[in-house]
């Protein structure tokens, strides 16, 4: 199962209700994520920054209680630093990613964390790892999480396509998050991207009031054809009430 | 015929466990603790932050201290806002103070804002959220200031105006509106109170006195009672009974000291000399 099971959070329990992203393409990978953090109905920050440095080219993306990611990712940043000082080279993104799944793994019971771990290396070039919430450890090409994500399976399958460049990919990433902000009520604010070369990482901001537009629905009670305009030129004419 | 054993295993005994889930569920729960039903806030202005808390702290229904400090000392430069159960808040941030006065004593370094938030948020997070304590923790160090919400599961957010507590939605309204950024020492102030004063007026579980701290590199100013809008007026009637109401048929007056003879018998009398 690739969704988070809100109802293991204990009440009070900060959540990354989410719309997190990874995807990976000839240079790099493409990492986004939402910025709604929320207790309850009530929005505890909405400039979260869900794109968690691990490592100078692995980040990741964190979804479920906020407290639980922030914590395996700061133990995460801890022995990575201590694995690069002991073995004079950066570690590779698998390396990062199976030290999350053990944690993940092995506190299986005490945690809900959805993680997706991406980034750069030199022994395979750019890589999206996947650890849903029972703690599995997935290479994908492409991968999403979160709340919102359920919304955008359809929208992903269709569009991703093989040997895309950056801008291609960081479209696809803002076009798939927008849907699901815009479908998921546990989602939304503003987008943060990541784009993950060799030769660095670049962040990405799209502000809420500048996020890409789909189609978003003609006025309900439009006129009927033929009926007399009454609301001018828009065409609105206002509902029949009962007395 | 077996015989009771005084022996007790080693380990937790949980037998009263059953005996409290029975109470709890015939109506008779366990006690609550005090909880500051709060409204504390900070923000960031040109030259550093401003924490601001109301005063009041509650036991369910009753106000139990109409005049408490929810502004709580981390080191002269980092100051930490607390509210959720007033004991936590209390203890957590009186020993994360602790801890960080030895570690600027053993490091030689003035401790930065990060080491404390660090430092609580892996403390509540080994708890699990059983250390009810909501913080918001605001200083300035080496590297500029900074403004942290904790939550009592350990997670954290940095953001340049944060608020928390029971108010937490009435005050982040008036932040929302008002605040801009470089603001100007006594405008961020003004607007502390005012989101301050938000809380105590509009949510149940805040009320009577506005407490303040201003840290800027150099200074910091712990503004106590900084603004008293709940003060207690002269009443303008007496209720009491007059002098003579209650009629009375008898009049016994006795002395209250009592007199006590006493008779050494046997030995001598201690030699007091």
């Amino acid at each position: 199962m690739d969704h988070v099971d809100w109802q293991r959070l204990k009440t009070g329990e900060v959540n990354l209700g989410t719309s997190i992203m990874a995807v990976q393409f000839n240079d790099g990978v493409v990492i986004g994520a939402d910025s709604r953090t929320t207790t309850g109905s009530y929005i505890a920050n909405r400039v979260t920054d869900k794109l968690t440095h691990i490592h100078d080219r692995v980040y990741c993306c964190r979804s479920g209680s906020a407290a639980d990611t922030q914590a395996v990712a700061d133990v995460v940043h801890y022995t990575l630093q201590m694995y690069s000082q002991t073995a004079g080279q950066p570690p590779s993104v698998h390396t990062a990613a199976s030290v999350f799944q053990k944690l993940c793994y092995e506190n299986k019971d005490a945690l809900s964390a959805g993680i997706i771990v991406a980034g750069w290396d030199k022994e395979v070039g750019p890589s999206v790892y996947n650890i849903p919430l029972g703690g599995g450890l997935f290479r994908q090409p492409w991968a999403i999480g979160g709340s919102g994500s359920t919304y955008v399976y359809g929208y992903c399958d269709a569009t991703y396509k093989e040997g895309w460049g950056r801008d291609e990919t960081v479209n696809f990433v803002k076009n798939t998050l927008a849907l699901a902000m815009s479908r998921d009520g546990s989602s939304g604010g503003v987008i943060r991207m990541c784009v993950i070369t060799e030769d660095g990482v670049e962040r990405l901001f799209v502000p809420g009031n500048e996020l890409p537009k789909f189609w978003e629905g003609h006025e309900v009670l439009r006129a009927p054809v033929g009926m007399k305009k009454v609301a001018g030129e828009t065409g609105i004419v206002p509902m029949a009430v009962e007395a | 015929m077996t015989v009771s054993s005084v022996f007790s295993p080693p380990g937790f005994n949980f037998s009263n466990e059953v005996r409290n889930n029975f109470m709890t569920e015939k109506g008779l729960p366990l006690p609550k603790a005090t909880s500051t039903g709060t409204t504390i806030v900070g923000c960031l202005f040109k030259d550093g932050i401003v924490l601001g808390a109301d005063t009041r702290a509650t036991e369910g229904p009753i106000i139990a201290d109409k005049n408490c400090e929810k502004i709580h000392y981390i080191t002269e430069s980092i100051r930490c806002c607390g509210a959720g159960t007033a004991a936590d808040t209390e203890f957590t941030t009186a020993l994360i103070s602790s801890n960080m006065e030895l570690h600027g004593l053993s490091t030689g370094r003035k401790p930065r804002v990060v080491t404390a938030m660090t430092m609580l948020k892996q403390m509540l997070f080994r708890y699990q959220g059983h250390v009810g304590a909501a913080l918001v923790l605001g200083g300035v160090d080496s590297t500029g200031p900074h403004l942290f919400t904790i939550h009592p599961h350990g997670s954290t957010d940095k953001l340049p105006y944060v608020t928390m507590g029971s108010g937490s939605l009435a005050a982040m309204a008036v932040f929302e509106s008002g605040w801009q950024p470089n603001m100007e020492r006594e405008d961020a102030l003004k607007l502390v109170k005012a989101a301050i004063s938000a809380g105590i007026f509009n949510d149940l579980g805040s009320g009577s006195n506005i407490d303040a701290c201003i840290i800027t590199e150099h200074h910091t100013e712990m503004l106590r009672n900084v603004e008293m809008p709940n003060e207690r007026v002269q009443k303008e009637r007496r209720y009491g009974f007059r002098r003579g109401t209650t009629a009375w048929k008898t009049e016994n007056v006795r002395n209250l000291i009592v007199k006590e003879e006493m008779t050494f018998v046997g030995g001598d009398a201690m030699d007091t000399t």
